[in-house]
């Protein structure tokens, strides 16, 4: 290995992180403040996942790092590297081989089990941040349990859309108490979040770590009479040919041409090697 | 009769600056308190203490509270004083854009009370938001607009239909008619008037201006440098002022 301490960080560093992420883990949705570090990459690229999986990884783990469900984009091609140079560790794009796994913006398809971490990267902890522009009031707000301005948001969405528009970072109640911000996954991810694996959140700019323990209730918040939808496109993936996987649709030219494909690249490659094919699978693969 | 708020000794300082002092009075079910006095002498700092904007230094405010009778709400919890005032209370805002979401539809505006208390049907909601809406003088097709897209004195009416949305027993008003025209001014007061009379609801209203008071205020209080100098009748304070100052004020308004 190289000349940097073990995952970058220095041990006293890693210390402070997981104390509050010990700390996220106690008090389910509450977001802990830490002294976030400087990292080698601008913020908004990740700094808080990454100091999160600095502290969480050990010489044993395999880490998987996804974007957006790739595992081949700039932002997972970058933070893996960077992993495999300052802590040495295996890495892999397979989620069933991993044990932590950090990502951007998804959750992977296949179900996670006890013995995986999942660390999201979050550009912004506060659900209420867009309603309420003061730390102290939003601060006060979670003190006291006052979410109805959450619901809010959610009127508005209804009242200039019809249906509630909000599609991603959908702002979720966890065990009850806290209401949480999932980080920008789509809001077809959110049932997904009462899991087996740990989740850690980590915004490096904003300075929060917050986190879920395994199988805790997480709810997305609704009205009685427009209930939570996990919505997708109504379309299968033309690759694989999956009905049940969050889809991206690529555009193929300039004349209307377009394509599905699940945006979890491992998934959809694991699936054709077991033989399954969508509309262009053929040509495509 | 319980008084519905009693207010006993209520001082509070800005350093060595006397922000109001020694305040003290009953305020009972269905009745509307105004106070008067020239600028600075202390009318919104009580009126801030009273409704937990500010932490007075000494005294007591006792709420007569639905569930448990006379409490006195400048000790009572936080969480207990913030609830009060989503629901029980509703406290007017000189600049509606104070008490408003200017980012937030009408409709989200008066909503707000209710979602808060726990109402999560969009649809009932939504009806009491267009009923409250039509209360206060206001088409119903403006219900998805913003406020900033309202007049002022639209951005008032919308001010009080949020803050009367939950039934509340007690409005504290800080100057509701400040800087808005004459002629909206009096239709904004003989709506004051009317909801005030129907919800029965009592009010205690903070002005410079003696026509609100008179209109409006059954008991009248007259402040100057935060010591209240005379209390009595509107009519009887208003028409046989016996304090030099209140005299002052009572003569010193234009007669056109």
């Amino acid at each position: 290995m190289s000349d940097y301490n073990f995952a970058y960080l220095d041990e006293q560093t890693k210390r402070m992180i997981r104390r509050a992420i010990l700390k996220g883990l106690a008090v389910p949705g509450y977001q802990v403040p830490f002294a976030s570090r400087e990292m080698p990459m601008p913020y908004g690229w990740g700094t808080g996942g990454v100091q999160v999986s600095a502290a969480t990884l050990t010489p044993d783990d395999t880490l998987k790092v996804i974007d957006q469900g790739a595992d081949d984009t700039t932002n997972a091609v970058s933070i893996r590297k960077f992993f495999e140079k300052t802590a040495g560790i295996a890495t892999t794009e397979r989620t069933a081989r991993a044990s932590v796994i950090q990502t951007r913006h998804r959750i992977p398809e296949a179900e996670l089990t006890e013995d995986q971490i999942l660390v999201y990267q979050v550009p912004i902890p506060e659900p209420l941040r867009f309603l309420e522009p003061r730390e102290t009031e939003t601060r006060k707000m979670h003190a006291l349990e006052e979410y109805g301005l959450m619901h809010v948001k959610l009127y508005e969405d209804i009242s200039q859309h019809g249906a509630i528009a909000t599609a991603y970072a959908y702002p979720v109640k966890v065990e009850g108490r806290y209401v949480m911000d999932p980080s920008p996954i789509p809001k077809f991810d959110n049932p997904k979040m009462e899991m087996a694996a740990i989740q850690l959140f980590g915004a490096g700019r904003e300075q929060r770590i917050y986190a879920l323990p395994p199988y805790t209730q997480v709810v997305s918040l609704d009205f009685e009479d427009h209930p939570f939808e996990a919505s997708k496109a109504d379309h299968p993936c033309d690759l694989c040919g999956a009905e049940d996987s969050y889809l991206d649709e690529v555009i193929l030219d300039d004349a209307g041409g377009r394509m599905f494909v699940c945006s979890d690249t491992d998934y959809c490659r694991s699936r054709r090697e077991a033989g399954h094919s969508g509309r262009l699978g053929g040509e495509a693969a | 009769m319980t008084p519905l708020l009693q207010v006993k000794n209520i001082r509070k300082f800005y350093g060595a600056r006397i922000g109001c002092k020694d305040v003290t009075f009953d305020l009972y079910p269905g009745e509307v308190m105004g106070i008067v006095g020239e600028s600075g002498s202390g009318k919104s700092t009580l009126l801030n203490s009273l409704a937990g904007h500010l932490a007075p230094d000494c005294g007591e405010v006792i709420f007569d509270t639905r569930a448990d009778g006379p409490v006195d709400t400048v000790t009572m919890s936080e969480p207990e004083r913030r609830m009060l005032s989503r629901t029980d209370w509703a406290f007017v805002h000189q600049h509606a854009r104070d008490g408003l979401r200017m980012s937030v539809s009408a409709g989200g505006n008066i909503g707000e009370r209710l979602m808060a208390v726990g109402g999560r049907h969009y649809g009932s909601i939504r009806e009491r938001a267009a009923d409250w809406l039509a209360r206060v003088e206001i088409s119903e097709n403006r219900i998805d607009d913003r406020p900033s897209a309202f007049s002022g004195g639209m951005q008032q009416r919308l001010q009080i239909a949020r803050n009367l949305v939950t039934g509340p027993r007690l409005v504290f008003m800080d100057e509701p008619t400040g800087g808005l025209d004459v002629s909206v001014q009096a239709r904004l007061l003989d709506l004051l008037r009317g909801l005030v009379r129907e919800m029965g609801l009592s009010a205690i209203i903070v002005t410079h201006d003696l026509a609100v008071v008179r209109l409006l205020a059954d008991r009248l209080m007259v402040m100057k440098d935060g010591c209240v100098l005379e209390t009595g009748l509107t009519d009887q304070v208003l028409d046989d002022p016996q304090h030099g100052y209140t005299q002052l004020l009572v003569s010193s308004v234009l007669h056109v």
